[in-house]
């Protein structure tokens, strides 16, 4: 279809509108071949015609793997489709006619820069306090002096997919940032090179996610549900085990 | 130890086994419960059972912890659920659609559905165990070897002669049930006890013991007021 | 200005080794007195600032993403080459080292080039090391598979996302000196000039995003790993956001851009669907390990199929022309992306494309399928197995190696790849031009270096696959924090120039004024209709094949543009609040610049070598004839409104032949 027409709600915030609000426009040549984003690029170059303030979102790989874009499309993170970023998701998949609500992730710890651009330091911080392997450049053995089983070594990377776009966050209704720490900490808890530091890097990682506001996981899965890379809640309850054990079982005390 | 209590996983680890600790009484009070109908004596094993517990020195003890974690596990997490709103920012959203990865959507209102709950378990309380304890309003249980006991089984068998308290208990029943559907398997996995091979067993267990528990304790007042009818 | 290769004497594979013992050192004491700024977190600037940390140097750190883990390293999908002949095929140091020179068509420096291919191993090591969790076989050891242009298996993958996870260890280990102090990270900051002082690099003047201010950041030294260009021509494979300004505006303060025409055009993208496309997906060259590359025999099957009366399935087996097989049969669809891309070129051409546009190719898994399916079934001892069942196993085979890459490209396309063949065509995706650079990986101007794909050094006139990553990294762990040691050595006595002094205040001021200007004009035309414009022009003159008559035409229309931009852009909103429509028009102000180097680059050089293919200079099959007596050299070219200035850098081969490319 080559002339599909939407009306479109989107969240305004800053610039010229000191008031945040809904703001409706309608659209129209939408082609269904078109991505989410390139929809909005229409949008945008219309508005900018019309000399108006173009609607600030961001993103940037559009392959779905930079983890920029961050928009909530009709109540959903990244939009109806599961495992696909907002940048891969197509027009194909809504109806001409239709109203689509467009709205910024949601959480005291993502704070809005502009319209639907939000701010993420938080998760650069999560990272910072624990989220590696301590190991300078040139220290390193030989890549194949540790055998790391297939399976085993696909676990993590199956953690190790997380794109850090906040999409766990905006989709838990608690904005419990659970999904995207357990990521970090079960990929490198479930390899060789990742155990020697894992229980501080647990004590760590958890101390900083709730120092940023973030809410309580109370396991509704959502996380999972929204999760572009479909990243388990499995990972959720190895961090849980892992900063049980260290808390109450390790003798070590992290600062 | 107040760092990990403090945290949000050691907080939801109180829930967690708070949680579990009354899910095993659940268990406890059903079988006993299930004397109301099973055995036709008249009330004589209910109330030996209730005599047996009220004054079980062990048990009594046991209900004083019982008592801290309904309250704990309450507090906790009415705490939980404020923190978990202000996380979320002034600012809802317009449109909200929840999809959830194999959990029920009555996760997300566990908060309410505990409220609902807390609220029977006072009405229930003011019922049966208040009167006991502070009124005259329950005769003696006169059998050999029960001296001083109350006859319990003559209250609730009086009680659920009331067609609206017999509806109230089944619909409470019913949000107990949804309540255990998520809070079961939930309290596992908070205390990260996930795997792949045994998580579908207490999946299965936990939503068969979130039906039948909660089905067991609504039969009670049923059978009782169909009894009392004459139907049964 | 210098203009040296200050490549160190002694023998080829020993030079690395010999000049490592031999270079001036920074004491420890010292090096927390240097300031190091390094623009760009990618794979280059991310690893560079995460070892400089370590090292004990200051570091601060700019990226224009809200996070250093958004660099668009992170979208390489195939896999890092390293010369570590785990699989025991035949693969050495040199062997990578041979490899690169010849896929690059013989326009890189040979030093530079066997510095990578020794250091790649250690790049494999360290990765293992942060935890990137690349794919393993069933004893648990480190698998390989292959690339374009090369006979052995030396490519490490982490599935179809080696990119993503090489780029997040560099990122932890990044975040583990932000998180000790030692690095400085200053995201949503984007570099709009370099400051000099005494013809050294001295500083940047950063815009903070979210504000609009700039800044003045002072340093000892500045160091670029602020990626490709490949945007200059609208749609690529690259972010929205990547561009070349950063390099560009040091080419503005007199650093010299070499190579510029060098554009990598990579065979298998997903083709164009329409006037609003924003960018091109690339889908894996190790795709190119199972598929097959064809298109009809017949002008009549291919116009069928464009006009939708029929599809690929129904052309039979001894209609299609697998032309790469054919043409290429030593490498066949493994040769290298400059060759696949042109061949799909001129299949079109004759009329054989397969899209409703005429530009694309099929690229085929069905002959896979059905071994895969057959060797499955034969290790389950299913011997009986019918076609629907050998079928349905070797899908699932082809899923588990390349499940990612093909969700993506039916998300994209709305077609199943794994029944319909898919339909792939070139695109552009990475320059392999960039600053010149010495053997030290530092510019013509003292003090500034340029590492990953923003130099030029290493790749020639054409990449090869998994190649990238592989530069990446070893010039930021493992080459430049010992080079640099070659400059700051001689800085341990200067003392870090003023921010607050004249030539900090000069260079924040002609920034702001540029950003004034550009906001003043207020014109009609947004500046992406002027990017779109001159993706057009680019790809048309400067795109797969070029003409002298076309370079010409192309450099007057970029010039005509360029003129258009600056007296009709309209930029809306203010200069300080946060406004990606003005980074957009500052970013294409300085592509309009580049764009026009890239003519006259590509006018000058009167050859046809790697991606750069002039029509005039082919053999009688079609095959680029390079001419090596009169353009063995790296072309650095000085700016200059009017007419930029070609500085040539000799190009010495001592250790191996020079011959045409052949892959037949």
């Amino acid at each position: 279809m080559e002339n599909m027409k939407l009306k479109l709600k989107v969240w305004r915030q800053g610039g010229k509108y000191t008031k945040p609000q809904f703001v409706t426009y309608d659209l129209d040549g939408v082609s269904d071949h078109m991505s989410f984003l390139e929809m909005l690029d229409v949008l945008n170059e219309k508005l900018i015609n019309l000399k108006e303030d173009p609607i600030a979102f961001e993103h940037d790989c559009r392959e779905g793997i930079c983890g920029t874009c961050s928009l909530v499309i009709n109540g959903y993170p990244h939009g109806p489709m599961q495992q696909t970023t907002a940048c891969q998701l197509h027009m194909r998949h809504f109806r001409d006619g239709e109203t689509i609500t467009i709205e910024p992730w949601r959480s005291r710890a993502f704070p809005i820069v502009k319209d639907l651009v939000v701010n993420r330091d938080a998760f650069d911080r999560i990272i910072q306090a624990g989220g590696y392997i301590s190991v300078d450049t040139g220290q390193a053995q030989d890549g194949n002096a540790i055998a790391i089983e297939k399976d085993q070594a696909s676990h993590a990377f199956d953690a190790a997919t997380c794109i850090g776009c906040g999409a766990c966050v905006a989709a838990c209704p608690n904005a419990s940032a659970m999904l995207f720490t357990a990521a970090k900490v079960s990929h490198l808890a479930q390899i060789p090179q990742g155990k020697v530091e894992a229980d501080s890097r647990v004590q760590r990682m958890i101390a900083q996610h709730d120092a940023e506001g973030f809410g309580k996981c109370s396991n509704i899965t959502a996380c999972e549900a929204e999760c572009p890379k479909a990243i388990s809640v499995e990972h959720i309850a190895r961090l849980n085990r892992q900063y049980i054990a260290s808390s109450l079982g390790s003798e070590k005390v992290v600062s | 130890m107040g760092k990990f209590l403090s945290s949000s996983i050691g907080q939801k680890v109180i829930m967690s086994l708070t949680g579990l600790f009354l899910i095993t009484f659940l268990i406890v009070h059903l079988i006993g419960n299930l004397q109301l109908i099973l055995s036709q004596d008249e009330g004589y094993s209910f109330n030996s059972y209730a005599y047996f517990m009220t004054n079980n020195p062990v048990i009594k003890l046991t209900s004083y912890g019982l008592y801290a974690f309904i309250l704990l596990h309450a507090i906790q997490g009415t705490y939980l659920y404020i923190q978990n709103k202000k996380a979320r920012g002034s600012q809802g959203y317009a449109v909200t659609r929840y999809r959830t990865a194999g959990e029920s959507k009555n996760s997300i209102y566990m908060g309410s559905l505990g409220l609902v709950i807390l609220a029977f378990i006072i009405v229930h309380m003011v019922q049966f165990w208040a009167q006991m304890h502070f009124t005259d309003n329950v005769g003696a249980f006169t059998a050999e070897g029960y001296e001083g006991a109350k006859d319990l089984y003559a209250l609730v068998s009086k009680t659920y002669e009331n067609i609206w308290i017999v509806l109230f208990y089944v619909a409470s029943m019913v949000f107990i049930a949804f309540h255990l559907w998520h809070g079961f398997r939930s309290a596992f996995q908070t205390l990260g006890l996930n795997h792949k091979k045994y998580t579908p067993f207490i999946k299965a267990l936990g939503w068969s013991y979130a039906v039948l528990v909660p089905f067991g304790f609504a039969v009670i007042p049923v059978v009782m007021y169909l009894r009392h009818q004459g139907i049964l | 200005m210098p203009f040296q290769s200050n490549v160190p004497p002694g023998e080829l594979s020993d030079k690395w080794k010999q000049y490592r013992s031999s270079m001036p050192l920074v004491a420890p004491n010292n090096k927390r007195r240097l300031e190091v700024i390094i623009v760009g977190t990618g794979l280059a600037g991310g690893a560079a600032a995460a070892t400089f940390g370590e090292l004990g140097y200051n570091v601060k750190v700019f990226t224009f993403h809200d996070s250093p883990r958004r660099a668009h390293s992170i979208a390489a999908q195939g896999g890092i080459n390293a010369a570590k002949n785990y699989q025991n095929d035949g693969d050495s140091v040199y062997r990578l080292f041979y490899d690169t020179i010849k896929g690059g068509d013989y326009r890189s420096r040979e030093a530079n080039v066997h510095r990578l291919a020794e250091v790649s191993v250690n790049i494999i090591d360290q990765a293992v090391a942060q935890g990137v969790p690349f794919a393993r076989d069933y004893g648990g050891l480190l698998a390989n598979r292959s690339f374009g242009g090369v006979q052995v298996s030396r490519t490490f993958y982490a599935r179809g996302q080696t990119g993503q996870q090489l780029l997040l260890g560099a990122y932890q280990s990044l975040s583990r000196q932000i998180s000790l102090g030692n690095v400085q990270l200053f995201n949503r900051h984007e570099m709009v000039d370099l400051v000099m002082e005494d013809g050294k690099a001295r500083g940047i003047i950063a815009r903070n995003l979210l504000t609009g201010e700039t800044e003045r950041h002072a340093a000892h030294a500045v160091v670029l790993g602020t990626g490709g260009y490949g945007n200059v021509f609208y749609l690529s494979t690259n972010a929205m956001n990547s561009n070349g300004s950063a390099a560009w505006r040091a080419v503005k303060q007199g650093a010299y851009m070499a190579n510029p025409c060098f554009t990598q055009i990579h065979p298998t993208c997903i083709p164009v669907s329409g006037e609003y496309q924003s960018k091109l997906t690339l889908m894996s060259e190790s795709l190119r390990n199972d598929g097959r590359v064809w298109v009809p025999r017949k002008q009549d099957d291919a116009a069928a199929i464009r006009e939708g009366k029929r599809t690929g399935l129904d052309i039979a087996e001894g209609d299609r022309d697998y032309y790469l097989e054919r043409r290429y049969p030593a490498f066949g669809n493994l040769v290298p992306r400059d060759v696949a891309s042109r061949a799909a070129k001129t299949a079109c051409d004759e009329g054989l494309g397969v899209s409703p546009t005429g530009l694309a190719v099929y690229l085929d898994f069905d002959a896979a399928i059905e071994r895969y399916g057959k060797s499955r079934a034969h290790s389950l001892n299913e011997y009986s197995a019918d076609d629907m069942r050998i079928r349905e196993l070797g899908v699932a085979v082809i899923a588990e190696k390349y499940g990612n890459l093909f969700e993506m490209y039916e998300k994209i396309t709305g077609e199943d790849p794994y029944v319909m063949p898919m339909k792939i065509y070139p695109a552009v995706h990475y320059t392999m031009g960039g600053l010149w650079v010495d053997y030290n990986l530092q510019t013509n101007i003292p003090g500034l270096f340029a590492i990953g794909e923003a130099n030029f050094s290493d790749h020639g006139a054409n990449r090869l696959g998994a190649s990238a990553l592989m530069q990446g990294l070893a010039d930021g762990y493992f080459v430049l924090p010992y080079t640099i040691g070659t400059f700051l050595s001689q800085e341990i006595r200067n003392p870090m120039v003023d921010p607050e002094g004249p030539a900090f205040k000069d260079a924040e001021a002609k920034a702001q004024a540029r950003i004034e200007k550009i906001m003043s004009i207020n014109g009609t035309k947004s500046a992406e209709t002027f990017h779109r414009e001159l993706g057009k022009i680019m790809w048309e003159y400067c795109g797969m094949a070029r003409n002298a008559e076309g370079l010409q035409k192309g450099r007057r229309m970029i010039r005509e543009l360029r003129d258009e931009f600056w007296s009709s852009v309209y930029v809306p909103g203010r200069i300080k609040e946060y406004n990606p429509e003005l980074e957009k028009a500052l970013r294409v102000a300085d592509f309009l610049e580049l764009g026009e180097l890239m003519m006259l680059d590509a006018l000058d050089r009167n050859e046809s070598c790697g991606g750069h293919f002039r029509e005039e200079y082919q053999s009688e099959e079609g095959e680029a004839l390079r001419r090596d007596d009169e353009y063995a050299y790296v072309s650095a070219w000085e700016w200059d409104d009017n007419d930029p200035i070609l500085h040539k850098e000799e190009l010495i081969f001592e250790n191996v032949e020079l011959k045409t490319r052949s892959y037949k």
